[in-house]
């Protein structure tokens, strides 16, 4: 069986090939990632700002949010999202008031089990980022009478967003080699397509290092996009 | 909770803890002993060096680690048995368990990203120290084993135990390739029982007490090798000790 | 600069949430192990899924005129995703036990096999405590071929567990076990395959209360009513012979369990 068909039939479109299997697996890769890495921004801008913030619980939970993630296995906190998730989420509704039937998706799962991680080292990289900023653009702001909210989004973010680049780079290829553990839990992606062919067609090595070659590919590719883009933010800065 | 399951709890992830470190310490040796060759290699001016290296550190950062276990674990496990001369070797009963595969994914994974953080500490030692070592005849191999390389891994300590942390983390994916390390455990009590909760929140708890003790053990080390370099209390203190050893 | 980054982060979000709003209630997800377990259900290159419970789940819902959808789930995660809601229906192989039926309910038996052990034909290996003394016992996790293989010889063999069958038959085949204790037909469509060749059953597995009683589809105990639908619907097509005209596609002897 495995002599007859040749490798690049293997990998072709069609009923024969197991090409588009694995490419829609890429292809989710690619949206989990996404919705992943923006979930985990928006808790990263949170669990900084609650660090920062000065108040004692919100920075005491910060740092139990990031000191979990940064101390337990990701795979264990995606099993435990996936296979807890609905529950524990239907029992905090329930606790709170809001009856009924809550349905989680396996892609809003995922998502969320890998944004919580994510969002746990975006925490630290904008912390740092925001304290990267000297002190006295925003005292200039608050002098002259901006509201916080202009004050966020005209001074603090955009010189923010300078130091916190190479950190989110580094975390945007953290998130796609993450995303292939939820395969795990038995959610199609790359590497579980991967997988599947592997074990239908008994070539193991053959499919892992397609998939391999598949990620390496989203990440040179992740890569030069981000030099591209800390290129055009550190516009107008004088080289170091 | 019945006790008879707690005990059960306690029990295998106890067996499970021991087998992560001992995946935890065998891969942080070998793996750190391999970055070493890595990382010269990377700063070598040869392209015969470097280019291998250079794209060994890329293959190893930008591949999931999962990909590299699996690829490992039943890619090379596929291969071994239909050789011979493997198959009736005496290291053939190693071969037979997943532990050697897994260690050998962690490894080679470790020396990839150690290999590279050890190059940027090899660029960052001070050049006046290798000037130093210049101005005393050293040749540049001595002046590599003697101050370069044990200057770098003393630049790059902070951050190994950062590396160290992630590398408990990585031993987690052993796992998934039917060994039973302290998630296998969990997830072997949770088929056994069929309870979720437990299980995984106590594998949990040991993962985090060992984070502590890693972060521990690494600040100890650090505070030993730095003894030079401890700073006096405070300035009254110092002045004190001054006047004292008079 | 910034409004695109922010629009994109907005963006994202609403894309994350959109997922938690409540299912398309109309289909039937019927969950099944993502791994190949021919000839019960397997995935070809064209990613289309077959085998015998595959057809078997297209005659039930035909019968009980519902709509309904396959989903593929994590063989040792099946039964939570069975209380997580993100499945209606195990369909995948799963013994009727006491331990599970605690947890989930059970549709009729839709089939019934033995267990059997699988060595290499070289392999002169004895199925009893003395002859797996020191020997590896290779079965696939949360199944009751693994119970009984703990219960039976954990203390003399060791024993491996795998996540998958598949997995399983690959490393006995690589020599990391030494023999495979698995379902009857599944492990017979491992020797008759390209990598079974050199495999053979060496004995089978005595009728031990831990094997449960014959396979069914696992259900959350509150529905009954779809429990319902899906009994009438199994044994309409045993009485009506649809059940033993799919059986005779995959086998020439009668798996349905039933002595009538």
């Amino acid at each position: 069986m495995a002599a007859e068909t040749s490798y690049t039939e293997l990998l072709s479109f069609g009923d024969q090939g197991w090409g588009d299997e694995l490419l829609l697996g890429g292809w989710l890769t690619i949206q989990i990632s996404v919705c992943a890495y923006l979930v985990g921004m928006a808790l990263g801008l949170l669990g900084a700002g609650a660090k920062l913030s000065g108040n004692r619980w919100a920075g005491w939970i910060g740092d139990l949010y990031t000191t979990i993630v940064r101390a337990v296995p990701e795979l264990l906190l995606i099993i435990f999202i996936f296979y807890t998730g609905t529950s524990t989420l239907g029992q905090l509704f329930g606790a709170i008031g809001l009856g009924g039937d809550i349905q989680v998706s396996p892609f809003a799962a995922a998502v969320a089990a890998l944004g919580f991680i994510a969002g746990a080292y975006m925490t630290e990289v904008f912390r740092g980022a925001i304290l990267a900023v000297p002190k006295g653009q925003m005292e200039a702001a608050r002098a002259y009478g901006m509201p916080s909210a202009l004050r966020f989004r005209r001074i603090m973010f955009p010189q923010m967003m300078r130091y916190a680049l190479p950190g989110l780079g580094n975390l945007w290829l953290v998130v796609i080699k993450d995303s292939s553990l939820i395969s795990v839990v038995g959610f199609y992606e790359l590497l579980f397509s991967a997988k599947q062919a592997a074990a239908s067609e008994r070539m193991y090595f053959f499919f892992y290092s397609v998939g391999a070659l598949a990620f390496l590919a989203l990440t040179i590719a992740s890569m030069v996009g981000i030099f591209v883009a800390e290129r055009r933010v550190s516009r107008g800065v004088r080289p170091v | 909770m019945t006790s008879e399951f707690f005990l059960d709890i306690v029990a295998e992830l106890m067996a499970g803890t021991w087998v992560t470190i001992k995946l935890l310490v065998v891969a942080a040796i070998f793996g750190n002993l391999l970055a070493i060759p890595v990382a010269i290699a990377r700063v070598s001016h040869n392209p015969l060096l470097w280019i291998p290296s250079y794209l060994y550190i890329l293959v190893m950062r930008g591949t999931p680690l999962l990909a590299q276990l699996y690829l490992v674990y039943y890619g090379l496990g596929s291969l071994f048995p239909g050789i011979p001369e493997i198959r009736n070797s005496v290291i053939w009963p190693y071969l037979r368990e997943g532990f050697f595969y897994a260690a050998l994914a962690l490894i080679v994974n470790t020396a990839g990203y150690s290999g590279e953080i050890l190059r940027g500490a090899i660029q960052a030692v001070p050049h006046g120290e290798i000037e130093a070592g210049r101005a005393f005849g050293m040749s540049k191999r001595l002046i590599f084993w003697r101050i370069t390389l044990p200057r770098a891994i003393q630049i790059s300590l902070p951050t190994f135990s950062g590396e160290t942390i992630l590398l408990l983390k990585a031993t987690a994916l052993a796992s998934t390739v039917a060994i039973t390390d302290v998630l296998g455990a969990a997830q072997h009590l949770r088929s056994e029982w069929l309870r979720t909760y437990p299980p995984l929140i106590a594998a949990a708890i040991i993962y985090i007490v060992l984070t502590f003790g890693i972060t521990r053990v690494f600040n100890w080390v650090e505070r030993w090798l730095n003894k030079d370099r401890v700073q006096p209390k405070s300035a009254a203190a110092a002045a004190a000790a001054a006047i004292a050893a008079k | 600069m910034n409004r695109t980054v922010i629009a994109t982060l907005l963006a994202g979000a609403v894309l994350a949430f959109s997922g938690v709003a409540a299912d398309a209630q109309d289909a039937v997800k019927f969950g099944v192990a993502a791994e190949p377990y021919p000839p019960f259900s397997s995935k070809e290159a064209s990613g289309k899924w077959v085998g015998f419970e595959i057809d078997l789940m297209d005659a039930v819902c035909a019968e009980a005129k519902m709509k309904c959808e396959l989903v593929e789930v994590a063989w040792d995660g099946i039964i939570p995703s069975l209380q997580e809601k993100k499945i209606d229906v195990i369909w995948s192989s799963m013994s009727i036990t006491e331990k599970r039926m605690q947890v989930i309910d059970f549709t009729e038996m839709y089939y019934d096999t033995p267990a059997v052990f699988v060595a290499a034909r070289s392999s002169d290996i004895q199925v009893s405590k003395e002859g797996l003394d020191g020997k590896i016992i290779g079965v696939q996790t949360s199944t009751t071929h693994a119970d009984y293989a703990a219960k039976a010889y954990g203390d003399v063999a060791e024993i491996k567990i795998y996540d998958t069958q598949d997995n399983a038959n690959a490393d006995l085949v690589a020599g990391r076990v030494d023999v495979l204790l698995a379902d009857a037909i599944a492990l017979d469509a491992f020797i008759k395959s390209d990598q079974g060749g050199d495999y053979e059953v060496k004995a089978q597995a005595p009728d031990d209360p831990i094997f449960g009683k014959g396979v069914g589809g696992g259900m959350r105990k509150e529905d009954d009513d779809l429990e319902g639908k899906l009994n009438a619907a199994i044994k309409a097509l045993l009485d009506n012979g649809k059940y033993n005209e799919i059986a005779k596609k995959y086998f020439d002897f009668d798996i349905s369990g039933r002595t009538s």
